[in-house]
């Protein structure tokens, strides 16, 4: 029988079946971080229950750390108890943490496969929603809550029903300026916020396989938005080829040994998938959200829509934002005046985001009013985006340049907007208040965000002339 | 954690879609471990701008405050896998979500608490939904989870499903740790098992 990648992941990873009929999937990376892990280290203990493996166990220091230059525990201070208590956790229990000060530092979905922690064909857990960015990777990844992670820590698996089996399939090629970002944007808009509920969804066609890594993580990570359980793009040579000499994969012939094994990772011919999904993408332009939840999206030459133009079970929702987004039916996006970017989070904070990012902002200066900010997605990506001199061109042109974190995607360190402002943003959430009370997030690509702070109003990046130097 | 066998209870309707974890347990700067998950509920949509009650919001009226029983529309819980949106149901009383849906996550987290998810199905569902509001508050529903009914006033009880498995593990109160780890042994050998087979997935050690 045809399975499909998904089925034979599961598969493999079952360890049995509880007697409540679950599945106890074993988890071969866990990665905590510090909002939560204090709940979980907390309960272990009181329950007198040792971690099973710290040696498949990461932590990292990524939401409420705070950005500024020289940085420390009290910086934020409504993070320091939670920085202090994962360390404390960490330390007792013999957990490999990326603190606040460490070289490697940063949100965790961009530390662990950018360390080579998770692999293909490998299962991970993170206590957090996002947790699937690494199926970009070709790995199986769930986000949870905070008993789940007491739960993984005490068994190494987690107990889940099994979810279905969902296909994206992605053809055409993307148009020069439009980018994964846009791609899965499109595809929340067309399948709604609960669209991928309960399934695990892989990700396909001519437009993935035509996407560097980054990209697909970008892809992956916004999986949750429409609902899915987990989401992930086969691995194949562009996969393997980032992967290598990474630190944390395996070496030498245990290297060769693995890459056989992953050479086989892909659904089989035939395969039965719950749904499918089929997106051309050949057609598509870059997209931005007009409204408060990501599936109200529009093409960036768009107008916010006509509620009587939406599937009637979408008219209430479009109601409620035109209101909060200040906003009436008929506005066109572009050109909408705008207070503030952000540029990071899981979403889109690796060095290829800069790179894009900074290619649109050279020689240009960050309009009057505007305050824009990147804060990249690890101290690592800062390091090299320093080496290559991208932290020159965006302080040149009078955006801040943060250190490594969570920071703006939900505010968790106290950086965010004011009151009242439209912000431009890289993120993954357009909710209301999300960004700081009453702040009006469109969320679109790096590039979308760049020359949207160049001309102070929301841009096409494709339409700027090209810049100075 | 804190078995569920039933529920008596005001019942009280915010009919509405795709609320999110961060509009249920917004992100509140606190400065310590200890939060106040009581005051976290729904914070931004309780207050208005000056920092007063808003009263027009469900929970604030006064034959809501004391609601054990929520009553909302699809895909409840959307968002951030953030478990402090179920902690602060509980913190305020509540026990019972009657959703047309449920995120999955957020699903996941009522059942580690001891919080009763109903999914309402379409045509009861809707059909309940309007006898809530109907009632407004001024008497209780009851939600039996042993028999699987809710009853109230102006009409008839209502059936509802929920997995026997969700079911047996609410009633009973079981510790989700303790369940798994009957197969202690099952986990050993399967590490044993993939320790051979894929080695790498074993040993997470950096090479450097």
């Amino acid at each position: 029988m045809q399975q499909t990648l998904f089925d034979k992941i599961w598969n493999f990873h079952r360890v049995a079946q509880r007697a409540d009929g679950r599945d106890l999937i074993y988890i071969d990376r866990h990665v905590l971080h510090e909002l939560h892990a204090h709940h979980a280290f907390a309960q272990l203990l009181k329950q007198s229950r040792p971690v099973r493996r710290a040696d498949l166990t990461f932590a990292v220091q990524d939401h409420t750390v705070a950005t500024g230059p020289g940085r420390d525990d009290e910086t934020n201070p409504s993070g320091s108890a939670f920085i202090k208590a994962m360390r404390e956790g960490c330390r007792s229990n013999r957990i490999r943490l990326f603190d606040i000060d460490d070289p490697e530092q940063g949100i965790s979905h961009v530390v662990a496969p950018e360390l080579g922690i998770v692999l293909p064909g490998a299962t991970h857990a993170v206590p957090d929603s996002h947790a699937s960015t690494v199926g970009g990777v070709g790995a199986l990844a769930f986000g949870c809550g905070t008993s789940e992670l007491a739960h993984i820590l005490a068994t190494q698996v987690m107990a889940l029903k099994q979810p279905k089996n969902m296909r994206v399939q992605l053809d055409g090629r993307l148009a020069a300026g439009v980018t994964a970002k846009d791609v899965a944007l499109r595809i929340i808009a067309e399948i709604g916020v609960a669209g991928a509920r309960g399934h695990v969804v892989e990700y396909a066609g001519a437009a993935v396989g035509a996407m560097p890594i980054e990209q697909r993580m970008t892809l992956c990570n916004l999986n949750i938005e429409m609902g899915g359980r987990s989401g992930f793009v086969a691995p194949d040579d562009v996969t393997f080829e980032w992967l290598a000499r990474r630190p944390f994969v395996p070496q030498g012939a245990e290297w060769d040994r693995a890459l056989r094994h992953w050479r086989t990772l892909a659904s089989d011919e035939g395969a039965c998938f719950d749904r499918e999904v089929t997106l051309d993408c050949a057609t598509l332009e870059p997209q931005i959200t007009w409204g408060t939840d990501p599936s109200q999206v529009v093409g960036i030459s768009g107008r916010v829509p006509d509620p009587a133009a939406l599937d009637p079970g979408r008219r209430a929702a479009a109601a409620s934002a035109f209101g909060y987004m200040d906003l009436t039916p008929g506005t066109p996006l572009l050109g909408l005046p705008i207070d503030r970017v952000f540029i990071g989070s899981c979403t889109n904070s690796r060095l290829p985001d800069l790179q894009v990012a900074a290619a649109v902002i050279r020689g240009r200066h960050v309009a009057e009013g505007v305050v824009a900010m990147v804060v990249p997605g690890s101290t690592s990506v800062k390091r090299e985006a320093e080496a290559a001199g991208l932290d020159r061109v965006f302080r040149e042109a009078g955006f801040l340049w943060g250190e490594s974190g969570c920071s703006m995607c939900a505010g968790g360190n106290g950086d965010r907007g004011e009151p009242g402002e439209r912000c431009v943003s890289t993120t993954n959430r357009n909710f209301e208040n999300r960004q700081g009370p009453k702040v009006r997030t469109h969320l679109a690509s790096p590039a979308t965000a760049a020359a949207s702070a160049i001309a102070g109003r929301i841009a096409d990046a494709r339409q700027l002339a090209p810049g100075s130097a | 954690m804190q078995p569920f066998t039933r529920h008596t209870g005001i019942a009280a309707p915010l009919i509405k879609d795709d609320i999110n974890t961060d509009q249920i347990a917004p992100i509140l700067h606190s400065r310590g471990l200890k939060e106040d998950y009581r005051a976290m509920l729904f914070h931004r949509a309780r207050r208005r701008e000056d920092g007063s009650e808003d009263p027009d919001f469900v929970l604030n009226k006064p034959r809501f405050r004391a609601a054990g029983i929520l009553v909302t529309g699809e895909n409840f819980g959307a968002g951030s896998s953030r478990e402090s949106a179920v902690w602060s149901m509980l913190a305020n009383g509540i026990r019972v979500i009657a959703a047309k849906s449920f995120a999955d996550i957020y699903r996941e987290n009522c059942l580690q608490n001891g919080l009763l998810p109903v999914v309402l199905g379409s045509a009861l569902g809707d059909q309940f939904i309007a006898r809530v509001l109907a009632v407004d508050g001024k008497a209780p529903f009851r939600v039996d989870l042993v028999t699987q009914r809710i009853s109230g006033p102006t009409g008839p009880d209502i059936a509802f499903e929920i997995p026997a498995a969700d079911r047996t593990r609410l009633i009973e109160g079981l510790d989700d740790i303790g369940l798994t780890l009957k197969h202690v042994d099952e986990i050993a050998s399967w590490e044993v098992r993939a320790r051979a087979a894929q080695p790498w997935l074993q040993l997470a050690r950096d090479s450097r």
